[in-house]
Formats: C-alpha cells, structure tokens, sequence
C-alpha cells in the first residue's frame, strides 16, 4: 500500500486506508508502528486458512485431476503414461458411462421436481397460524438427523424385493409387488424417495423464511382486490419466492448430481460398485469411485471426475436460468 | 366511497374465510400430521426391527409393537464391528473439525465483514464461487496426496480437508455484517485493543448465535460424511458410517443387527437435534444455508 505522499493526497482520500499518517508524523513509536501493522496485516491473517486449506484440498486436487486425465494411470503405480485425450475418447464410446448418466440426471429430476413442489406445499401449510409453530418446523426437519448410510440401509430393506414392507402394502391393497432393485426406473424411483425424504422438510423451512419474509400489505392489496386464497397463493406468494426457488434449486442441483450414499447402498449385493447387476442404478460418482478404487484406474476415473464437474457447472447455469424465467412467467407483469 | 365498498368487500372475504376455516384447519393439520408421520416412519421401523428377529420380516403382517430384543441385539453390532472404537473416531473427526471451522470461519468472516484491506472484494468474490465446486470430484489426487504422506487409514486424513468450507465463511460474513457495529470495533480500537483482542471481545460474542448454528450444522455433516471416509480409511479404524456400512456387507444380511446399528448410530444425533432443535430450525431460516 502506497501511503498517500502530498501528490495525490488531493486526489484520492476517500480510498485512504484506516490509519495511515497523511503527512508523515515525525516519528512513530513502536508500539504505534505495530499497530499500523496489525490494522494492515490482520486482516490477511485471518482469511488466510480458508484460502491455504480450500487450494490444497479443493482447487489443487481439482486441476490435478485434469492434469491426471490425460494420463494412463494405475493406482499402486508410480508411472504413468500420457495418453492425451484418449481417456475422453473412450468414455465418449462407453456405454457404461452414458448409462451412468442417464441414472444420475432420472434420480436428479425424479427427487429434485417433487422435492421442491412438496416443500412449497408444506411452507404453506407452515404458514398458517398454527399452534406451537417451532414445534411443527422441528418436526419436519427431522429426517434431517438421519444419516445417508442409515437411510440408505433403512429403504433398502423397506424396498426390499422379497419380505420388503412396501411391496408387502402393495400386495396387501392387491398391486401386483416391483422388484425394486432390478427395475430400473423403479429402483430409481425408490433412491429419489430417499433423497426426498431427507431433504423436503429442510426446503420446505428454507420456502417458509422467504414466505414470512413478503410483507403483509402485498397480500392485503391482493385481498382487496378480490383475489382468493389460491390466486394470492399463485399470483402474489410464488413470483416472490422466485430467488429462494432459483437458491434451493440450484443447490440441490450440485449435490443431487454426485449423488453417491443412497445408490451404493442400496445394492442388493453389499460392498458391490455395480449399482445393480446391470448397472441400472450406478450414478457418476459411483462409477467414478468404482474405476478409481475398484479398477485401479485413475486416469480414467480423472476423466469420469472431470466431465461430471462440467455437468454440474452446466446443468447448474441452465437451471439458474430456467427457474428465473419459470418463476417469473406466473405473474402477469413479468415479476417486477 | 369506493374505499369504504372495498374495506366491505375485504370484510366480507374475511368472514367467508372465517366460516371455511374450520374445515381448513382439519386439512392443514392433517396434512402436516400425515407428514410427520412419514418423517418418522423410517426411524420407527428401524428400532422395530432391531428390537426383535428378523424372522419378523418374513411374515405376511408384521407386528406394529417393539419386542424385547433391542439390547441383546445391540450386543451384537459391538461384537460384529469396532462400534465403541468408531463413535469415539467419529466424535473426534465430527469435535475437531467442527471447532476449526468455526474459529476459522469467524475469523474470515469478520475480516470481511468489518475491515478494509486490498483485495476483499475480489477475495470474498471468490469465497462466493467456490460454494459452487463440487470438491468431492477431487478425491483422487487428494488419496494419492494421503498415501504419499502415509496418513491412509489415519484419523487426520479425514480431518485435515475439512478444516474450513466457503459456506461457514460465507454465511458469517453476512451475519456478521448485520450485527457487529462499527461504533463498537472503533471504541475497542480506540481504548487500545489489538485486531485479535477486538476479535475476541467484540465480534465473536455479537456472532455466538450464528456460530453456534454452523457449529451444529458442521458437526452434522461431518458425522454423516461417507464417501472420503470410505476412500481414506479402512475397516481397523472406522468412523460410525463406515463401521455401519460394514455391517450390511456380507453374504447374508441380518436385518435386526444391522437396523440395530443405524438405530444406535442415529441415537446421539437424534439426542443433539432434540435438545438443540429450535436453534438448528432458526439458523436454517435465518441464513438459508444448505449442505
């Protein structure tokens, strides 16, 4: 930092920093010149070991794992070849790889969709008067304390194919049962119902914070104006829940696309990487865990990393901007 | 005169709310119920099954009470796996990381919150872009990092990555922004405090509430963590999620053990959300932070 000297001192005081001395002061004792360098150097101090851990273990591992995709790479190896993009080639032409996104993306759309229409409907209900209303929203969020490899053992014995409690109702109220694992867009099915079912209770308090943050008198003026509860609900409560929609959404979609916990686990095989004996529930990040750590394979898997980290970044953008224009298209004024 | 039709138009909609509302009321709490419980069915069910055979699940209606085999199977999960060794691990992964991240977070948050230095804004823009990076895609230079240093298989493997996260700096940021005032760091300045003492004194007390809430939410999430752990350690020195997916491996799975297992896992998260609840539901609404 450049203290300010008399030629600029009449041009740029706003920017001047906390203390420092406009015309040099004769001397300053120590003690003051340690005060100087803490205002200057403290702040620096302080945000330093978010930036020193997140680029070691975040950014660093990151850009490795580019560098490492153009490698052909065994795991207990320390040699390894370069291959250029011959690893995006062939992931290109592997079936295994598409098959695994298709999964992810019918998880992603089967749990994020309901997930967030549910939470609306229970915001709502939350904002009603209510009775004991830190009681209810306590409630809701309890599926929240279980973890994803209890949940995931806990569904996979509720769907289980043979003695499993919903295809036992599902026979009692004569459905014929679902071979929930085998199925594939079954077994799908029942992975979204986990994900939902940890997740829409705390959504739906995320919703809710936005719901009581709109002010009365919008509800009042629309009240006045005629419009029942559902059209106040459409027209007034949704467009301005526009920006926690586009958060919440956003959000569950960098998660919900490395979903990993619930498939692995509710593998009929225990321990099994497959996701499936066909592979019909493996997500990304199961089969990228599998080709790193079960095959050896760490170019490839580097490769499998890479290309879902771009996904994400992509999927992410592209609902940012569907959820905006969706949102917005409920009013008749465009939302401003 | 048109006001006063409207004000009657309004009144009129009120009163037909207050005649619909009863019925109204049935549905919105029996909606809400409906909804609670199916939030507590899985955890139900799981103590259910624990508590007695597994026998129980092969029948065609199966009983809807607890039978008296929860302890005798809980016995058995500590026989099974390392169970008392893998609690303690996870309390001291779930401890140290949650008691950095806080200090740290407070630390940064306060730094961009309340001082000026060169740089912040474009410092704490990148704060902000880094919630974006799925940093889970980086875990194979990370276990190749972890087996250079040989710390596979060690405690502070699982540690050490979760040191801090952008979303804790982020979010005190913004509430420390909203609650320490700058009247009062000046006067602390002013009677002659160093950056630290201010820190200490003045912006962790005003912030206790939000760093109480990140703290809960980091040891949560750091209990639940699965995947890394599963990468970096090995079975002599678990943490409760992989000893519990340890138990579900095998050529035949005994529900009653397993089920025994998550229900014993789940416990002392389920005490910290009883007793700490309300807060934990506060802090969600307060700062929309999610993980």
């Amino acid at each position: 930092m450049t203290s300010s000297v008399d030629t600029d001192a009449g041009r740029a005081p706003s920017r001047a920093a906390p203390a420092p001395p406009p015309a040099r002061p004769p001397r300053l004792t120590w003690r003051q010149r340690l005060s100087v360098a803490d205002v200057k150097f403290s702040p620096y101090l302080y945000v330093a070991p978010f930036f020193i851990v997140f680029g070691v273990v975040g950014l660093f591992p990151l850009l490795y794992t580019a560098y490492l995709s153009l490698f052909e790479r065994e795991l207990l190896d320390f040699e390894s070849t370069w291959v250029g993009f011959a690893n995006y080639a062939t992931l290109l032409g592997d079936a295994q790889f598409w098959n695994a996104l298709v999964n992810t993306i019918s998880i992603f759309l089967l749990s994020t969709v309901p997930q967030i229409i549910v939470a609306v409907a229970v915001a709502a209900l939350l904002n009603t008067h209510l009775r004991a209303p830190t009681g209810w929203r306590v409630g809701v969020l309890l599926p929240y304390v279980a973890s994803l490899v209890a949940l995931g053992i806990i569904f996979a014995n509720l769907f289980g194919p043979n003695y499993g409690l919903v295809n036992g109702v599902m026979e009692f109220l004569g459905f014929e049962p679902i071979d929930w694992q085998a199925n594939r867009f079954a077994s799908h099915v029942a992975i979204a119902v986990m994900v939902n079912w940890r997740w829409t209770g705390y959504n739906a308090l995320i919703v809710l914070a936005a719901m009581k943050a709109i002010p009365k008198d919008v509800h009042e003026a629309a009240m006045i104006d005629g419009a029942g509860a559902m059209r106040r609900f459409f027209s007034v409560t949704l467009p301005l829940l526009r920006p926690t929609l586009i958060f919440v959404v956003v959000t569950s979609t960098i998660g919900g696309l490395q979903i990993f916990t619930e498939p692995k686990l509710f593998d009929a095989m225990p321990g099994s990487n497959n996701g499936g004996s066909s592979n019909q529930f493996q997500t990304i990040t199961l089969y990228m865990y599998q080709t790193a750590f079960g095959n050896h394979d760490l170019g490839y898997a580097s490769a499998i990393a890479w290309v879902l980290f771009l996904i994400i970044i992509v999927i992410a953008l592209v609902n940012f901007l569907l959820t905006r224009r969706l949102a917005s298209s409920g009013t008749e004024d465009g939302g401003r | 005169m048109t006001a006063l039709t409207a004000m009657s138009g309004a009144l009129r909609r009120r009163t037909v709310d207050a005649t619909g509302s009863r019925r109204a009321r049935f549905w919105v709490y029996g909606l809400l119920i409906a909804f609670l419980l199916g939030s507590a069915f899985p955890f139900y069910w799981s103590f259910l099954v624990a508590s007695r055979d597994s026998s129980m699940l092969t029948e065609q209606i199966p009983p809807l009470l607890p039978g008296g085999n929860f302890l005798s199977n809980a016995a058995r999960v500590f026989d099974s796996v390392p169970f008392w060794k893998s609690l303690g691990n996870s309390v001291i992964v779930a401890g140290t990381v949650t008691f950095t991240t806080v200090l740290f977070s407070t630390l940064a948050g306060f730094a961009f919150a309340k001082l000026r230095f060169r740089g912040r804004n474009t410092l704490f823009l990148i704060v902000v872009a880094t919630l974006a990076v799925p940093t889970q895609l980086g875990i194979i230079p990370l276990y190749m990092a972890m087996s250079e240093f040989g710390w596979t298989g060690e405690l502070q493997a699982v540690i050490v990555p979760n040191l801090v996260t952008a979303i804790g700096v982020f979010w005190m940021r913004q509430y420390t922004m909203q609650v320490v005032p700058y009247e009062l760091i000046e006067a602390a300045r002013v009677d002659g405090c160093s950056m630290i003492r201010v820190y200490w004194h003045v912006c962790l007390p005003a912030v206790r509430p939000a760093a109480a809430f990140l703290g809960m939410f980091t040891f949560m999430t750091s209990w639940n963590d699965f995947l890394w752990p599963l990468v970096v350690l090995n079975a002599e020195n678990p943490t409760v999620q992989l000893a519990l997916e340890r138990l579900q491996s095998g050529f035949y799975i005994d529900y009653s053990l397993v089920l025994a297992g998550t229900t014993l896992a789940t416990i002392p998260i389920l005490i910290v959300f009883v007793v700490l609840g309300r807060q934990i539901v506060a802090g969600i609404m307060q700062g929309a932070v999610k993980g």
